[in-house]
Parts: C-alpha cells; sequence; structure tokens
C-alpha cells in the first residue's frame, strides 16, 4: 500500500512537470481502484453496481480539472481520494440516495478486478453529444480515434494550439455539464 | 465512452493546468475591492476626525481585529480550497480576531469610563453598522467565492462560511474608519453581528456555488 501510494506520488510529481506519459500511467493504475470503491457505494447504496463507470469517469474527469489543487510535497493518495469521495457521495445523492461513504472505502481497496479491463459508461458519452461541435470533434478524435494533437490539427485544418484550447474547453463543459444534470 | 478513451484525453490535455487558488482568489478580491471602496466613499466616508482618533488605541484595535479577521480567514479560506483539508489544526487561527477584542474589552473595564458600559455597548451608529458592513462585503463575498470556486472545497457550506468572514472582515475595515463608536464592546456588539449575518450568507451561497 505504502509503495503503491509513493509510486501515485512519483508519477504526479512527473505529470505536473510536463511528463504526460507519467500521467497516463497514474490515471490508468488508479482506475481499478476508483472502480472498486464506486461499486462497493453503489452495492451500499443499493444501487445497480453497473453504474460505477460513470462515477469513475466523472472522478477521473474531477481530478483532472483540480489538479492544481494537488500540493507537490504532499501525498498524492489521501488528495485522490477525498475527491473521489466527494465525486462518489456526489452521484449517489444525485441519484436519490443520502448516503456516507467512508474514507477507508478507498484506503482499504485492493483492485481485485483485472485491471487490463476497460468499461464503458454513457453518461460521458451522452453529454459529448451536447458539446459545440469544434469541442466535440476534437475530443472524438482524441479519445476515441487515438489520434495525437498534431494529427487533430492537421484533420480539422486547426492550430496545435487551438486544438488544445478546444480539447481542454471540451473537458472543462463535459464535467460542468454532469454535475448540472 | 470507455474509461480508456477518456483517459487518453486527459493525458493529452496534461499541458493545460490551472493557476494556483491563491492567485485566482488574490486577483478576484483586487477586482472587486474598488466596489467595495466606492461604496465606501459614496455613503460613508472617513470620519472628520480621523488625525485625533488615530491617537485612541481602541481606534486602532478596530483594524487590528477587522484585519486579523480577515488574514486569518484568507488563510483558512486557502487551506480549505483542498479537498483533503479538514479544519482540524486552522480553526484556531480564527480566534486571533475573538482574542484581540476580547483583550481590548478587558483593557477598557479597567480604565475609568466617562460614559457607562450599556451606552458604550450600543454606540450611537448600530443601524449604520449592521447595514454597511454587510452592502460592502457582498462584492468581496462574490469574489471570495469565485477565487474558492477555482478549488477544491469539499465542505462547501463550511468554504463559503470562512468566505463570509473573509469578506466581513474587510468590509469591517474599510467601515471602522468612518465609525466614531470605537469602544471594544461596540465592535464587540455589532461588528460581530454583521460578521455573522455575511458568514450564514457566505455558507448559504457556498453550498450551492462551491460543489465542484
Amino acid at each position: 500500500m505504502r509503495e503503491r501510494d509513493e509510486e501515485w506520488t512519483g508519477l504526479m510529481r512527473s505529470a505536473i512537470s510536463g511528463d504526460s506519459a507519467a500521467y497516463h500511467r497514474l490515471l490508468k493504475a488508479v482506475v481499478p481502484v476508483l472502480r472498486a470503491a464506486a461499486r462497493r457505494g453503489l452495492a451500499r447504496a443499493g444501487q445497480p453496481v453497473d453504474q460505477s463507470e460513470d462515477i469513475v469517469q466523472d472522478i477521473l474527469l474531477a481530478v483532472h480539472l483540480k489538479r492544481h489543487t494537488w500540493d507537490v510535497n504532499a501525498p498524492f493518495a489521501p488528495w485522490l481520494f477525498a475527491i473521489a469521495r466527494n465525486k462518489l457521495i456526489d452521484s449517489l445523492r444525485r441519484r436519490g440516495r443520502r448516503v456516507f461513504v467512508n474514507i477507508d472505502d478507498f484506503a482499504e481497496t485492493i483492485p481485485g478486478e483485472p485491471a487490463a479491463e476497460t468499461a464503458s459508461a454513457s453518461e460521458v458519452a451522452a453529454q459529448l453529444q451536447s458539446l459545440p461541435a469544434r469541442q466535440r470533434d476534437v475530443l472524438q478524435a482524441i479519445a476515441i480515434d487515438s489520434a495525437s494533437i498534431k494529427d487533430t490539427a492537421a484533420k480539422f485544418a486547426m492550430s496545435e494550439g487551438a486544438v488544445r484550447v478546444a480539447l481542454h474547453r471540451g473537458l472543462a463543459s463535459l464535467t460542468a455539464k454532469l454535475r448540472e444534470q | 465512452m470507455e474509461t480508456d478513451q477518456l483517459i487518453r484525453s486527459l493525458a493529452a490535455d496534461n499541458a493545460h493546468r490551472g493557476h494556483p487558488v491563491g492567485f485566482v482568489l488574490a486577483l478576484a478580491l483586487l477586482a472587486a475591492a474598488p466596489v467595495s471602496v466606492a461604496m465606501f466613499f459614496v455613503g460613508l466616508g472617513v470620519r472628520p476626525d480621523v488625525m485625533t482618533a488615530m491617537r485612541n488605541p481602541f481606534f486602532d484595535l478596530k483594524f487590528l481585529v477587522t484585519l486579523a479577521l480577515a488574514i486569518s480567514a484568507i488563510a483558512v479560506s486557502l487551506h480549505l480550497s483542498r479537498p483533503e483539508a479538514s479544519l482540524r489544526g486552522w480553526a484556531w487561527l480564527l480566534l486571533i480576531p475573538a482574542g484581540l477584542l476580547v483583550a481590548g474589552v478587558a483593557g477598557e473595564m479597567m480604565m475609568p469610563q466617562r460614559l457607562p458600559m450599556m451606552t458604550r455597548a450600543v454606540g450611537g451608529n448600530s443601524r449604520v453598522c449592521l447595514t454597511a458592513i454587510p452592502l460592502m462585503s457582498l462584492p468581496l463575498l462574490a469574489a471570495a467565492l469565485i477565487g474558492l470556486r477555482h478549488g477544491a472545497p469539499t465542505r462547501p457550506a463550511v468554504a463559503g462560511a470562512i468566505a463570509g468572514l473573509l469578506s466581513a472582515g474587510l468590509a469591517a475595515t474599510l467601515y471602522a474608519s468612518h465609525c466614531t463608536d470605537d469602544s471594544p464592546l461596540f465592535v464587540a456588539t455589532w461588528y460581530t453581528m454583521a460578521t455573522a449575518l455575511v458568514t450564514a450568507v457566505g455558507a448559504l451561497a457556498g453550498s450551492r456555488v462551491l460543489r465542484f
């Protein structure tokens, strides 16, 4: 557990200093833990666990957009679990049940699920359709067609800077739409 | 969308990172301050005998108390803008302005006074105090909430209440230079009441706008 936390903290530090590959690895590493906790939260609230992926994606977006509030000198796991807990409570509440989530739900989770498995969720995909065309196109190209920023710029005859802006705005408005729904 | 696909798009956006919360909070407060200052000069203005008043330690104490409130609330709100933060170990900062005020009240008690205690506490400006501090704090409260929204406070009502304290502290600093009631008893009664009102508004607004 301690080793895992130190690895996450190291990856996040590299990510903050500009290493996108480290960031990618970190996000992939935390997903099984988040997924297990989301399932447990849903099960405890008596709700179908197949919605867990929506919660996982919601948490990932919040982690991404709020990562400037992480202190590089602090361990990463407590920060992550605080964000995750907040999002989990929020989405369970939105689904119509008042629940309390124990912080230990996250801390004690052992990723028992096969880590290679990737799951699909519907909420982000649905909100994606309501984004402005440019943001949606860029997000789709990068996320679904796994195009690079450069390829996406060429494909839509945009500058790379404009692609970056559209990508970030797209992610930010996705998050805002998820919160308002 | 698959989670792996979402992760890919997040990693592609790694170059974009938000400004520190302190920076955004400072900008927002600097933008709102002129509005409150304008309200102050249009509606109230500095008291005419300010040069003489400055020689009265109880006049100076008012600024010490209100600024201590504003500064400690800024520190606590920045702390609470981090998701894993709790009030534990930080709440005592907010006791500093209260302690200064209590010391002032005790100090005044030990001195011979021309006016009876009740007269000093009731003063002559209570209504203005109760209106002006909340009104002047509104632009600052909005700014503080904008700044904290940039953070990730997991207890939005508490963070909003601290934003209320912060803005009330700043507004009361302005108001203190207008008010001719310098007795710490007056400050402890009316400033506190005005501050409590702004804090309640902040908590209510915070619970709505500070969720992320």
